[in-house]
């Protein structure tokens, strides 16, 4: 369990997070200059906060009140960096070896064979990092941070200087990570569909505060988000799972609470768990149940908000069993379809958003670039 | 030409090792010197940054002068080291070393202060977080990344005390065998009668020791930059 309790001014911005997380992956989402750097360097002790108190399981890091500073060396806090920030003069394997050294004391530390394999990176042990690609330096990165034994890995937009490519060489890794180190992660990004994909709770931040925290689901279907978390492509996360194949007509129903989609046939087996992610832009409202269209998800929910988001534009979240979906609507529609709270409706769902990299078991999630039309 | 007198052999065996010693003795000075310039801000900064570049506008014979006042026998530096180490400067090979030193010790510290400006500090940021305190983050980190700079430094060292004249002879005069380094030997040579092709034969000799020492320096700074550079 990670506690955030952060007071701080840089210059004529003031930093006021609170949050409390617990295992798994915790993204902090916002725009850039919200501060997510900053927290993240508090908590590894790279900035020093005016006011300050943050523990990870109980150990304290800091406490302005009671005097607490633990220099930055002594937290056992992993950090990736945007920038891979390798040791030039070292190569891979000691690179990897620099934190493991100083962590000597530290108990139940992970093996190197381990982390060399999660991570893809045995063939690259004698190398120098100057010839790397972006992405190998950051997989050593991660490596390295791990291999120092912490008990809280920071990640500041480990993928921000990656190309799509990438970043899908990557993206793998983080979610092996996050359900098998059973290290707490915090993950720094300003991409929705990072997060969507990675994330088990968000902090949104916006202008130095938190404006919500919660599972990824939750937060992601939320209206109006958008002017808190800059310019994204607003879209509802729902967990499902594989409920039958259609081999005839090459499709795969998926079952969730909210009822059932279909979409062009996965490659995964009955009973897999992933998360699809369903884009606002993506969705017609319709008042009454359509017939005759050409559209094989009609999902029915019931208006929990509206919320404007442009001159002409709602956003519109609905209640669907236990999940959410946004939809994005012009005011005209809205008003011509008496949309309120509280009011059935039936979403039309165009595209499903699924990660192509899913291989069942564990859960998955979405990559916009990665979708199907349905 | 290439069987030099015993006067000629021991005055390039003493440049050499004045040199080297001068080098090697300035260095931990020199690497403490460009950190504090480098990297901390304090108040008369500027004053300890104009004291250690002052050897390298002012008349070494001035520099030579102080040197003799402050580490002469009578010096209250001199008497010092003499009375409680042992260690005398005046009218020796180690006074030459160290009027050597005095002399490189600008180039030294630019050499060094202009590479660990150089140092990204992200990475001494890294370092902390994987548990290195201070002293390992510079023992590990800044030291290897400033390698070159420190090479660098060593070797215009070394080439500027192989030239070092005027501060030499005026702090240690020029003792035959005891403080004649070449530049000595040569101002020497060409005070006599018939000293032509004596001097001649030690200036192709400075300048032959010279141009080894600038080429070793690029050659070791090339293979540097290479391993920096991933290979």
């Amino acid at each position: 369990m990670l506690e955030v309790d952060l007071e701080h001014r840089l210059g004529a911005f003031a930093l006021d997070v609170h949050f409390r997380s617990g295992p798994g992956l915790t993204a902090l989402f916002g725009r850039s200059g919200a501060g997510k750097t900053s927290v993240v360097n508090a908590i590894a002790g790279l900035l020093s906060p005016e006011r300050a108190r943050i523990a990870v399981d109980g150990a304290v890091l800091v406490d302005t009140e009671r005097a607490i500073a633990v220099p930055a060396h002594r937290r056992r806090v992993g950090y990736v960096f945007q920038e891979a920030r390798l040791f030039p003069h070292l190569t891979v394997r000691q690179n990897l070896l620099f934190g493991r050294w100083f962590a000597q004391r530290a108990p139940a530390a992970v093996p190197f064979d381990n982390v060399v394999e999660l991570l893809g990176i045995a063939a690259l042990l004698d190398r120098r990092p100057g010839r790397l690609s972006g992405g190998e330096k950051q997989r050593v990165a991660i490596g390295r941070a791990l291999l120092a034994n912490p008990r809280l890995l920071l990640m500041d937009e480990p993928l921000a200087s990656l190309d799509g490519r990438r970043k899908d060489e990557i993206l793998p890794y983080l979610e092996t990570l996050r359900d098998q180190a059973r290290i707490p992660i915090v993950y720094v990004s300003h991409a929705a569909a990072e997060v969507a994909r990675l994330a088990t709770t968000i902090v949104l931040l916006a202008d130095g505060m938190v404006r919500a925290v919660g599972p990824v689901a939750e937060i992601m279907s939320r209206a109006g988000l958008y002017p808190l978390a800059g310019r994204f492509e607003a879209g509802a996360v729902l967990a499902v799972q594989v409920e039958r194949h259609d081999s005839g007509y090459g499709l795969t129903e998926l079952s969730g609470s909210f009822g059932r989609l279909t979409v062009p046939r996965l490659d995964l087996p009955v009973g897999a768990a992933l998360r699809v992610r369903i884009r606002a832009r993506d969705v017609i409202l319709a008042a009454s149940p359509p017939t005759a269209i050409s559209t094989l998800n009609v999902l029915s929910g019931v208006i929990e908000a509206i919320v404007p988001i442009a001159e002409a534009a709602l956003e519109v979240q609905l209640r669907l069993g236990d999940d959410h979906l946004l939809a994005h609507v012009t005011r005209r529609s809205g008003d011509a379809l008496g949309l309120a709270p509280g009011r059935p409706v039936f979403a039309l769902v165009k595209t499903v958003a699924i990660d192509r990299h899913s291989l069942g078991g564990r859960s998955h999630a979405l990559d916009p670039d990665d979708e199907l039309d349905s | 030409m290439l069987d030099f007198s015993a006067d000629e052999l021991s005055a390039i065996r003493l440049s050499l090792r004045v040199a080297f010693w001068a080098m090697l003795g300035s260095l931990p000075f020199g690497v403490a010197v460009a950190m504090v310039l480098a990297r901390s801000q304090f108040w008369g900064k500027s004053l300890i940054d104009g004291i250690v570049h002052l050897p390298l506008v002012m008349p070494p014979v001035v520099t030579g002068y102080l040197l003799l006042l402050l580490f002469g026998r009578q010096g209250p530096l001199g008497r010092f080291l003499d009375e409680n180490f042992g260690i005398v400067f005046a009218f020796r090979w180690t006074g030459a070393a160290l009027a050597s030193a005095v002399m490189a010790f600008p180039l030294l510290v630019r050499a060094i202060r202009l590479s660990i400006e150089a140092v990204d500090r992200r990475l001494e940021e890294a370092a902390g977080t994987l548990g290195a305190g201070r002293v390992f983050v510079f023992l590990l980190v800044t030291l290897p990344l400033i390698a070159p700079g420190i090479v660098a430094g060593m070797v215009l060292a070394f080439a500027r005390s192989l030239g070092e004249f005027g501060a030499t002879i005026t702090f240690v005069s020029n003792i035959p065998g005891v403080t004649r380094t070449l530049p000595s030997a040569i101002y020497a040579l060409t005070q006599v009668p018939g000293g032509d092709s004596g001097a001649l034969r030690l200036t192709l000799v400075s300048i032959v020791l010279s141009l080894i020492a600038l080429i070793a320096a690029d050659l070791l700074a090339r293979g540097m930059a290479r391993r920096l550079a991933g290979d």
